[in-house]
């Protein structure tokens, strides 16, 4: 019976990637993507802004698939981390691309310049 | 309408047309003693009531009646099939628990004319003759109802009682309203003191010799001379029923029977656990289907549409400004 309810998950996992996909277009998302977001912060009270970025992290997990960008703000180097289907990211666009060789460019966190030459 | 005292009629009748077949006339005939004590336990066994609307007969109809605030429905056996989350319309995360009703029957429904209360034994999930042990067969064979993996009996009120071999599927309940979910937790085996009791423990440093995670005392001195019984000790953790109270049902999808709850459930992924209307945060009575969900017979089930909570009006978010 273990393998009907792991299915099952699966499933409904699959369903629900598929309902929101449907709905909204999410583009293919890569570690080194430039994109830029708009998302919506409803503790912000709502406002929509606009976050510009690189993806450093994808991590893939049917509906919970989440995605960790980091940009260069005001100085200060911010990385934020976000759910993939979420509803709050209202638009999603790829600038550009860049060739990584690695998922996780987690080293870019110990490189402040290579950021900048890259 | 489910004949409730079919398999006690027919062996009533059996046992008549044995006595008849044996029995001639024990005042004329000379039969052996043995004879004669066999016919006068038949006679015993015969000697019940002529009418069938006397004991155990009751009919149960299965149609919806009106609930009073009194009144108490079954619960249901679900299989813990896992945890999710969703966005809800407001966009705050919600954390699931999916709960599958695998294939619930009432298997015995238990009276006060034969056993003093009103309750009613529901069965989940399947089981092969082979797997069960031959009283759980006679059990099932008994009342007429297909084999079950899991039984639990659930108290009533008169008026909930539901006929023999009803099915109770996810639309038992209603979006929105609130359950209390009991199960069986996850096992944790052997643990200390700080996991099972939740004890501070001592001291990380400052000289502290090998006991930073110990019990500390256990009493005083010689008076009263013993620690006391139930002392909190380090011992076997977990596999104990706990029931979780005021669970939000987020979900109900009644093609395959299924309920997203919010929230943590006791147990483990394939584990079943038992879901019952909750006692404090009581639900709608209108609006619940009372004695359970009649489903129409020209209803496809396959086709049913999920249905979600109605969540409030005004944005959540907005609101705390």
């Amino acid at each position: 019976m273990f393998y009907l309810i792991s299915a099952l998950l699966q499933i409904i996992d699959r369903e629900a990637v598929e309902e929101v996909r449907s709905n909204r277009e999410i583009p293919e998302i890569k570690p080194g993507y430039d994109i830029q977001l708009k998302v919506e912060v409803p503790e912000n009270k709502r406002r929509i802004s606009t976050i510009k970025g690189t993806v450093i992290a994808k991590r893939n997990a049917g509906l919970q698939s989440t995605f960790r960008i980091r940009r260069h703000e005001a100085g200060v180097c911010i990385e934020s981390l976000f759910p993939l289907y979420s509803p709050n990211i209202k638009e999603m666009k790829v600038l550009g691309k860049r060739r990584v060789r690695k998922a996780k460019l987690y080293y870019l966190r110990d490189r402040m310049n290579a950021l900048k030459k890259q | 309408m489910q004949s409730f005292g079919a398999a006690a009629s027919v062996s009533r009748s059996l046992m008549r047309r044995v006595a008849q077949v044996f029995c001639t006339d024990p005042r004329s005939s000379p039969h052996s003693s043995s004879s004669l004590y066999f016919v006068a336990q038949l006679r015993k066994l015969c000697a019940m009531p002529e009418n069938d609307d006397a004991v155990g007969n009751r009919i149960i109809e299965a149609k919806p009646r009106i609930m009073n605030p009194s009144s108490k429905r079954t619960g249901v056996i679900a299989v813990k099939c896992g945890m999710t989350g969703v966005w809800d319309e407001w966009g705050a995360r919600i954390p699931i628990t999916i709960l599958w009703l695998d294939d619930n029957i009432v298997c015995q429904v238990k009276t006060p004319e034969k056993e003093g209360f009103c309750a009613l034994q529901v069965g989940c999930g399947q089981k092969k003759e082979k797997h069960l042990t031959v009283p759980e067969v006679g059990h099932f064979r008994a009342q007429g109802v297909p084999m079950k993996r899991k039984l639990r009996e659930f108290p009533v009120t008169e008026d909930a009682l539901l006929p023999l071999g009803t099915s109770i599927g996810a639309r038992h309940f209603l979006p929105g309203q609130y359950v209390d979910v009991t199960g069986i937790t996850k096992g944790k085996g052997f643990q200390g003191v700080m996991k099972r009791w939740n004890f501070k423990g001592g001291k990380a440093s400052h000289g502290a010799s090998k006991s930073h995670r110990s019990m500390g005392s256990t009493g005083q001195r010689d008076a009263p001379g013993k620690v006391f019984k139930g002392k909190k000790m380090p011992g076997h953790m977990g596999v104990e029923q706990r029931t979780v109270k005021n669970v939000w049902v987020y979900k109900i999808d009644p093609a395959r029977n299924l309920l997203w709850v919010k929230g943590q459930i006791p147990g483990a992924t394939g584990n079943f656990v038992f879901i019952k209307d909750s006692v404090f945060k009581k639900p709608d009575i209108s609006q619940l289907p009372f004695p359970t969900h009649f489903a129409p017979e020209d209803e496809d089930p396959a086709e049913l549409e999920p249905l979600v909570a109605i969540l409030s009006d005004t944005d959540p978010f907005m609101a705390a400004e």
